[in-house]
This record gives C-alpha cells, sequence and structure tokens, in this order.
C-alpha cells in the first residue's frame, strides 16, 4: 500500500501549496510504513524537486488533455494512478481545484473524504482527523473505517518540510478520461498575489471611506509583500471586487499574518479570518468587537496609523 | 426545466455554538436555524431562471421533521414543492448517496447545492452527487446563462475565474456572485400564506454506510488578551510583528 499524493502546479510551476501537500503525504508515509508516490500533470518545474520533500517515487503525468485542470478529467486520472499503484491514501490540496474534484475522487474511489485537513491524523486506527467545523467555531474529530480515504489539505496549514530521499523520477503517459464540460477562457488577477495562498493579507473595511482610498492599504501590503483583502461591505458597495472578500460568503483564509483596518469585526467575517495566526486590528472605535479576536491592537484613525506604520515599515526593512 | 435545489438547513451565523452527549452531538436547543447562505444564492438563482426560461423549482433537504420549517421558508421564496429524505444527515457520503438516488428517480435538468453548508463546511456533498449520478460538474460556481439546453458558467479559481461550457443536464455548487446579495428574496406574506398549500413530500431514506463517524467536538482555546499598542508607537508594532510574532 501507498499514499499518493496528486501535486496542484499552476501553468506548470509548483507553488508553496504543492510542496506542502508532498510534504504532509510524505510524513502520512512515513507513520503508516508506506511509500509515498507523488504525481504532477504537465509541469515545466523539474519535478525531481518534489523529492526534497519526502516523495520516494515521482511520475510525472504527460499529455496533452491534462495541460488544463478538468474535474472529470483529474478525478478519472488520479483514481487510475491511485488503482495502478496500490494507493489506499490520496492526498490533494485543499485548493480551488483540489475542493472541486476531491469528492469526486472519493466516490470513485469508494474513499471517505477529509476536506479543510490541517494537520496529520491523531491517530491511525481507525484514522482520525481534528479538522475545523462550524465556521472555525470548534473542532471536530473525525474517523473512519473506510479502506481508503481521501485528504484535503489546507494551503499555509502543515508547513513545508524538507526531507531529501532519492526517488525515482518517471514519465508516464495516462488515457483521458472525456469530460461534457469544456473551458473557454480562463480570466487572472495578474501581478496580486492570490488570497488562498498569500501569508501575509492587509484587509480594508468601511472604516476606510470610499475606494479612492484604497491606496493606503496597498501600499502597505507592497511594504511587506502581502495581499489585499476587503470585508463584506466593501465588496457589496462594489468598492472593491468580490474576490478579495474574506468572511462567511466569502473566501476563508488562513495567513500568518492578517491585518485588519477599519473593520469592525463582525461573527460573519470572523468566521473567514480567525483561523490567521497573527491578527492585527487598527481601529478608531476601542469597543470594536474586533480586539477580543487580535493579537494587537491599536485604536486610532487608520488615516494617521497607516501611513506612520508604512513609513516604520519600509525603515525597519531599510535597516535589516 | 426541472430544476433542483437542495437545501441545508444550518444553524444561523451568530449562534452560539455548544455540545452535548460528552461533546459528541451539537447542542441544537435554543438555536435558530436557516437556510444555509450558500443554498440561498443557488435558490435565487433557480428562481430567476424560472421566471426568465421558465422551470419548475423543487427543493430538497436530507433531515428529519424538524428541518421542515426550513423547507417551507424555501417554498415561501417562491420553489414549487420540497422533498424532504427522512433520515438523520450522518456524514456527507450519506447524504449524497441520497441525494444521487432522488435526482436518478425523478430526473433534472439542473440541480444547485451551496459550495459548503456552514455548519460542517466539508464541501463536498456537491461533487460527491455529480460523480455518484455521472454529471457534470461546476463548483464554486459564480456566474450561470442559459441559452436552451447550454449553459454557461463562470467558476471561481485560485486567483481569478474560469468560463467554462456544458449541455444538460448540469450540477452547479453555487456561492455569491451567482446572484448577489441584493438580490436574495424574502419571503412575502402572500408566499408565506402559499407555502402552506405547496406539496412537501416526505420520502424514505435509502440504505447507505457512513464513511465518517464524529468521535467528538471542541472548542477553541480561547485567546490571550489582544496586546494594545499606542497608536503614537507603531515602531512596537514592527518589533512585536518581527521578534514575537516572527512574520515579517
Amino acid at each position: 500500500m501507498s499514499v499518493l499524493v496528486y501535486v496542484e502546479n499552476w501553468e506548470g510551476s509548483f507553488k508553496k501549496a504543492s510542496y506542502e501537500a508532498v510534504s504532509y503525504a510524505a510524513q502520512l508515509a512515513q507513520q503508516k510504513g508506506e511509500d509515498c508516490i507523488a504525481i504532477t500533470t504537465e509541469a515545466s518545474d523539474d519535478v525531481s524537486v518534489l523529492a526534497n520533500y519526502g516523495a520516494t517515487k515521482v511520475y510525472h503525468i504527460k499529455g496533452e488533455t491534462f495541460k488544463a485542470f478538468n474535474n472529470q478529467i483529474f478525478a478519472s486520472l488520479i483514481n487510475d494512478v491511485a488503482n495502478e499503484m496500490n494507493a489506499t491514501t490520496i492526498v490533494v490540496s485543499n485548493t480551488n481545484n483540489g475542493k472541486n474534484m476531491a469528492p469526486m475522487i472519493a466516490i470513485k474511489s469508494d474513499a471517505a473524504l477529509i476536506t479543510n485537513v490541517l494537520d496529520l491524523p491523531v491517530s491511525l486506527s481507525p484514522l482520525t482527523i481534528k479538522r475545523k467545523v462550524f465556521s472555525n467555531k470548534a473542532f471536530v474529530h473525525y474517523s473512519t473505517q473506510a479502506s481508503k480515504v481521501v485528504l484535503a489539505i489546507t494551503p499555509n496549514s502543515f508547513g513545508v518540510n524538507e526531507s531529501k530521499t532519492e526517488a525515482q523520477v518517471e514519465d508516464k503517459a495516462m488515457n483521458a478520461a472525456s469530460s461534457g464540460l469544456s473551458s473557454i477562457s480562463i480570466d487572472k488577477a495578474t501581478g496580486k498575489i492570490p488570497l488562498p495562498e498569500a501569508e501575509l493579507v492587509i484587509s480594508g473595511g468601511r472604516g476606510l471611506k470610499g475606494p479612492e482610498n484604497w491606496n493606503m492599504i496597498e501600499d502597505l501590503a507592497s511594504a511587506i509583500g502581502a495581499g489585499t483583502a476587503c470585508s463584506k461591505p466593501v465588496a457589496d458597495m462594489g468598492w472593491r471586487p468580490h474576490s478579495e472578500h474574506v468572511g462567511q460568503t466569502g473566501l476563508a483564509i488562513n495567513p500568518e499574518l492578517y491585518i485588519a483596518i477599519g473593520i469592525s469585526g463582525a461573527i460573519q467575517h470572523l468566521a473567514g479570518v480567525s483561523a490567521s495566526k497573527n491578527i492585527v486590528v487598527i481601529n478608531s472605535d476601542a469597543e470594536a468587537p474586533f480586539f477580543k479576536a487580535a493579537d494587537y491592537g491599536i485604536v486610532g484613525d487608520a488615516f494617521e496609523v497607516v501611513p506612520k506604520l508604512i513609513a516604520a515599515i519600509k525603515k525597519y526593512k531599510a535597516a535589516n | 426545466m426541472k430544476i433542483l435545489v437542495c437545501i441545508s438547513h444550518v444553524p444561523d451565523t451568530t449562534s452560539k455554538i455548544t455540545f452535548r452527549n460528552e461533546n459528541k452531538e451539537f447542542e441544537d436547543g435554543g438555536v435558530t436555524f436557516v437556510i444555509n447562505p450558500y443554498d440561498e444564492f443557488c435558490l435565487t438563482k433557480a428562481m430567476m431562471l424560472k421566471e426568465s426560461n421558465g422551470a419548475t423549482v423543487t427543493v430538497l433537504n436530507v433531515g428529519p421533521a424538524s428541518t421542515e420549517p426550513t423547507l417551507r421558508k424555501a417554498l415561501a421564496i417562491g420553489a414549487d414543492d420540497a422533498v424532504r429524505i427522512d433520515a438523520e444527515a450522518k456524514d456527507s457520503f450519506f447524504v449524497a448517496k441520497q441525494i444521487a438516488s432522488h435526482i436518478d428517480n425523478t430526473g433534472y435538468d439542473m440541480v444547485f447545492l451551496g459550495r459548503e453548508s456552514f455548519d460542517y463546511n466539508g464541501g463536498a456533498v456537491p461533487g460527491m452527487v455529480a460523480e455518484l449520478t455521472n454529471t457534470s460538474f461546476v463548483n464554486a460556481c459564480i456566474g450561470l446563462e442559459l441559452n436552451g439546453t447550454e449553459a454557461t458558467l463562470v467558476r471561481e479559481i485560485d486567483g481569478g475565474k474560469e468560463t467554462l461550457q456544458s449541455s444538460l443536464p448540469i450540477i452547479v455548487a453555487g456561492q455569491k456572485g451567482l446572484v448577489e446579495e441584493k438580490d436574495l428574496r424574502i419571503p412575502s406574506m402572500r408566499g408565506i400564506m402559499m407555502a402552506r398549500k405547496k406539496a412537501l413530500n416526505v420520502v424514505p431514506a435509502i440504505d447507505s454506510e457512513n464513511k465518517m463517524a464524529v468521535e467528538f467536538f471542541e472548542l477553541p482555546v480561547a485567546k490571550a488578551a489582544c496586546k494594545m499598542i499606542s497608536p503614537d508607537n507603531v515602531e512596537e508594532l514592527v518589533e512585536l510583528l518581527h521578534k514575537e510574532a516572527k512574520v515579517i
């Protein structure tokens, strides 16, 4: 038996989430005393790099059909490889594409599915995994007796672990399933850090008074290399695109640092951001509920505090 | 055209979450339940399609009798009839099997489900239903246009969006963007009155295993008090972020 990890790449390139998934699968395989088989599709990066994170075998799947993601085709592919390799544990990233295909893989392989996985199993027999429920308000310990399991690992949670192996690296051809879905076009925001993978996030709320003041958020973000986000009212008023809305009906994120500026911290907002490892709140209202969920707080006018903070960060960066 | 909208019955966002029976069960006493907000976007989209293209809209829930007020609310918003599959929704696999069996027996042109439910947040049921019924599936759908039996759909991808095309039938996991928040519908008094007369069919569950079991729930440890920093001393924050939080 083995642990199979599907390593996602973006236009051929690996990202931190890719290495995180391999790191997770490798450690799980080690706990189980099994091989860790990493597969990726049509990568342009050197796939042997996956051995640096503990994969014992690496298969590079080639084929025109595998150049762009399609949920039916990719779910079939991963299930086929898992069957061929006798893998009873399948690991994917809990990214948009991963969440999309994981339930399909689970049905194809008659496996239990656990999404939003943050850490290694609490126990292996029965397989028990702790994950968040009720929009970050609680945890559940799920167990399964199923003989196969699909795990979707939340990016920015487990971390990247280097452990070099002498992996066997092979190209592999696979047949592609057919799909009733065809892709017409892809639109990507260019030059921005996609929110789910941003390790640092600066977010603005209604307290910023209008879209014309967003340069302050962007300046602070570029000073530390962060992504930008916003609260729901800001997206609803059209100040910022919906793709930046973090909170209950928007994106849920778990960055290393979340700086909330002019956001009161309604429970719906906290549901999407409370998993952040460090939260800084800057708000003129000392009674804002967000301070209760924060690690660091400044009560003050954003229009005074943020420029000072940008200057202080620049000064600090210049000195270090 | 026949449209199915699957409705989860979930605690209102502001509910205090507590557990009972040695933390093995969610304490639903005193909790207000609502239509899962992601499902509301789906239901509104279905109503719009009904108005523009003509359709019957059925809403479905897998749950005990206590979820019926949530289905009645969906009927009051404008769904034509409701189905309740009479079973505790034990895990995503079990629920998906129930929904898939209903779809196979009835046949729909479009099936909408919320991208995830606000309680278990697994996001597993839509894709499982699609696979079980062998139907094209668009997850995290933020746009849908129908031209005869061809659908153009937009889904969220990491850092952008993708436009896709598919013939009906199709299974869509919807979220905000499918319709906007301002388009969401509140039941009218007339809608509430009419909903009382609409059919709510209770059907038995099919046999299915569960793949997952809840061992127990736990609440997060309370956060340490927030460290307050003077607005005149932002350098202290930079220092803390570097030395203590180690994030910059």
